[in-house]
């Protein structure tokens, strides 16, 4: 048999329209009549849109110029983003400093990728962390080791958004699973509490809620006391998450077989015991990927302290853009804008498919 | 779960009350009743003391009192010298106009999206993949503030107003176009449409209730979307058919005549819209794969269209798995509404924080917005849960 092969190999070639270039573009573009105007259609449009396109963002276009230059020509300014870049990403921090937030989102990203492999999940990796927090807080406020004091109120810009949005998901999310639990707890009225506190937030905007954090808030304290923009803002996107975050890890309390609890109580495991040690690994793993939509919203929401006149990396853009050297050119800097979130919710989404399927035990 | 051992059956006489469950339960209760009413107690009493030292009034006695702003786009009369209950009417209205409109045009695109994302045809798959992956992860201000810069950048003066078909101009004051000139026959079209919706309704039901009594299909479809189509054309027709069009003209720095949209109406549509078409598009998506390949071939094995297919067992089904996250997608979008306030559209919100500006009386605006979007969670998820009672598989 094996001798005979060679010679009737060309004999049993697939025809020629199955395979390869044809092959595909036959299986996958021209399958039936309408998917071949389909196709048609879309390359014409596509033909129509991207050549002006193309020639506006990458030919035509200046990449570091002056803004009287950009005046001239008739594609993208990018040149609005690196003569702006300073301000966009640092805002009101002390020029001269901006080595600070730098090394503190190097170390804040450092450590989340650091963080990223499953076997360094141990107590050390806590010790770490809080380590590097503190670390980072000195970094950002400076007053000692010879550190200009830098107030919150100059915090901007791309740290504060990393910020925000790291410190309202790490503090959310304990909450939440603690808001879930006593959501399905058989006490009457820590439940009730519970629920009246979830619909009360998950039904609201969170503009109202930061809207309360900086109109109303102030009201809520006794003269004289004050607590920082910055704290307050975070304390409402916090409360804002843990709401849906707690939804969330109801659904998979609720997907534990009821088999888990009472293989749990036959153990003679108390509460605790058997929520931490068998029903919560399980309802925490089945709803990552509904939990990482939460948090990339929450991601993409703390752009939303715009609306409180916070200078987060969104409001700072705007300003740069508001100078009438750079008017006109929002296109460009929305879209740099646009390219750094995108990066941010991707890394995050895809390290969630990630786990997601590490984590996969079942068959 | 339930962990109720009494005395007895732990086997122990006593337990030190300590050790009770249900006497811990209720201590438990207690405290925590106790620490949340407590620190209201506290803040309600610190906001006393603050407002009466500030010497901010409380109630909404503010309501009564004249407004003394301008709002840009209402629906109904509005003018400066109304009161402030009447600008929050226009907000309103304001709020639910661009969320009805962006409800109909997301569940439309998100729709098509999900279908294509399915589609056999690569390029067409791979296009509304990109389009769901980059609209995802945008935020949904940035999306507003980019349209909203891009048509008063991109688009000219009103002198200079795009002209791409006779009754449409484009320029930075929004989109204007003709719209038919007021008619009688216009009011009726919309009755007789409403009752060929409401008739539509009955007849399905109906078609439902013959086909498991006798079998036969009656294609209740078909006949309401030709009626949908024919009698609001036959009132037209009977109302003798107007045509008149009311055209815009340059008058001047601005156009007269015709419906102006916003570009802040414009910019807040296309933002929303577009962002939670890429949400919807992955729902409707997840619902048609949540059919089992099984289902779809039972079906055909016993002789059924695939339109009868996709009508009797594949949407059905799909359906129960679409309809909750989608209506919380739709909420999310009137939610979502509220970045109105950074672009300048006068929505509920952005007339309440005008409001709140004016009178000082934060805590009345806070609570009325808290309380309008309350009302439209609430009842919309009473209505899901009910909807969901009613369609939910019942399994064992």
């Amino acid at each position: 048999m094996a001798t005979q092969a060679p010679s009737k190999r060309a004999y049993l070639k697939p025809p020629v329209t199955e395979v390869g270039v044809i092959g595909w573009l036959r299986s996958n573009l021209f399958n039936t009549w309408y998917n071949s105007l389909l196709t048609i259609l879309v390359i014409a449009l596509l033909a129509w849109l991207l050549p002006p396109l193309i020639r506006w963002g990458f030919i035509d276009s200046l990449w570091n110029s002056s803004a009287e230059a950009c005046r001239e020509t008739d594609g993208a300014c990018w040149s609005v983003i690196p003569n702006n870049i300073r301000f966009i990403i640092f805002g009101f921090f002390p020029s001269g400093q901006e080595w600070r937030p730098t090394l503190a989102m190097v170390l804040l990203l450092g450590m989340v990728i650091y963080s990223r492999d499953r076997s360094r999940w141990k107590r050390s990796l806590l010790l770490l962390w809080g380590i590097n927090l503190v670390v980072m807080g000195v970094l950002m406020h400076g007053g000692i080791f010879g550190m200009p004091s830098v107030d919150t109120a100059q915090w901007s810009g791309l740290p504060l958004t990393l910020m925000l949005s790291f410190f309202g998901m790490v503090a959310a999310y304990p909450f939440g699973v603690l808001l879930a639990l006593g959501r399905r707890s058989d006490l009457p009225a820590i439940k009730t509490l519970c629920v009246i506190y979830i619909e009360m937030i998950r039904g609201v905007p969170l503009i109202s809620l930061l809207f309360m954090s900086s109109v109303m808030f102030p009201l809520f304290l006794p003269e004289g006391v004050t607590i920082d923009k910055v704290l307050r803002a975070q304390i409402a996107i916090i409360l804002f998450t843990a709401a849906y975050i707690a939804e969330v890890v109801r659904g998979g309390l609720q997907a534990i077989p009821k088999g888990q609890y009472e293989a749990a109580d036959s153990l003679g495991l108390n509460y605790r015991q058997s929520m931490r040690l068998i029903i919560l690994p399980q309802a925490l793993k089945i709803v990552i990927p509904p939990t990482v939509g939460i948090l990339l919203s929450a991601f993409k929401d703390t752009s939303l302290v715009v609306i409180i006149a916070l200078y987060d990396v969104l409001k700072t853009t705007k300003v740069a853009l508001s100078n009438p050297l750079w008017t006109g050119y929002s296109t460009e800097a929305y879209i740099f804008l646009a390219l750094l979130y995108f990066a941010f919710c991707y890394a995050m989404s895809s390290y969630s498919r990630k786990l997601e399927k590490e984590l996969h035990t079942e068959h | 779960m339930k962990k109720k051992l009494t005395a007895e059956q732990s086997g122990n006489g006593k337990v030190a009350f300590w050790r009770d469950p249900d006497k811990r339960a209720l201590f438990f209760q207690f405290m925590a009743l106790l620490i949340v009413g407590g620190v209201s107690y506290y803040l309600f009493a610190n906001t006393q003391a603050n407002l009466a030292r500030q010497s901010i009034a409380t109630g909404f006695g503010f309501l009564e009192k004249e407004a003394s702003f301008e709002i840009a786009e209402s629906i109904i009369p509005y003018s400066a010298a109304d009161t402030y209950a009447r600008a929050l009417l226009v907000g309103a209205l304001n709020t639910i106009k661009v969320a009805f409109v962006g409800i109909v045009l997301t569940t439309i695109l998100g729709t098509i999206i999900g279908i294509a994302r399915l589609s056999t045809n690569w390029l067409i798959s791979k296009l509304a993949a990109g389009f769901i992956e980059v609209m995802q992860n945008i935020p949904v201000l940035l999306q507003l503030f980019f349209w909203y810069a891009l048509f008063y950048e991109a688009f000219p003066s009103p002198r200079q107003a795009l002209h791409p078909f006779a009754g449409l101009f484009i320029c930075n004051r929004g989109l204007i176009f003709a719209i038919p000139q007021a008619h009688a026959a216009y009011p009726a079209m919309g009755v007789a449409l409403l009752a060929v919706v409401i008739g539509g309704w009955f007849l399905n039901k109906w078609s439902h209730k013959r086909l498991d009594r006798t079998g036969e299909m009656f294609p209740a479809f078909r006949v309401t979307l030709a009626a949908v189509i024919l009698l609001p054309l036959l009132v037209w027709l009977a109302f003798g058919a107007p045509t008149a069009m009311d055209m815009p003209q340059l008058r001047g720095f601005n156009f007269t005549g015709g419906l102006t949209v916003s570009p802040e109406f414009t910019a807040l549509l296309m933002g929303l819209v577009l962002y939670t078409s890429a949400f919807v598009a992955e729902i409707v998506r997840a619902g048609i794969q949540s059919i089992g390949r099984g289902q779809i071939e039972a079906a055909m094995a016993i002789g059924l269209r695939p339109g009868r297919v996709l009508q009797l067992v594949v949407l059905p089904q799909a359906l129960r798995v679409i309809v909750p996250p989608l209506t919380s997608q739709m909420l999310n979008l009137t939610k979502n509404s509220t970045l109105a306030v950074a672009i300048g559209y006068a929505d509920f919100v952005a007339v309440t924080n005008t409001t709140i500006n004016q009178t000082g009386q934060a805590i009345e605006g806070v609570a009325l917005i808290m309380v309008v979007y309350l009302f439209f969670s609430l009842s919309t998820s009473l209505f899901m849960n009910w909807y969901n009672k009613r369609t939910a598989l019942v399994e064992r």
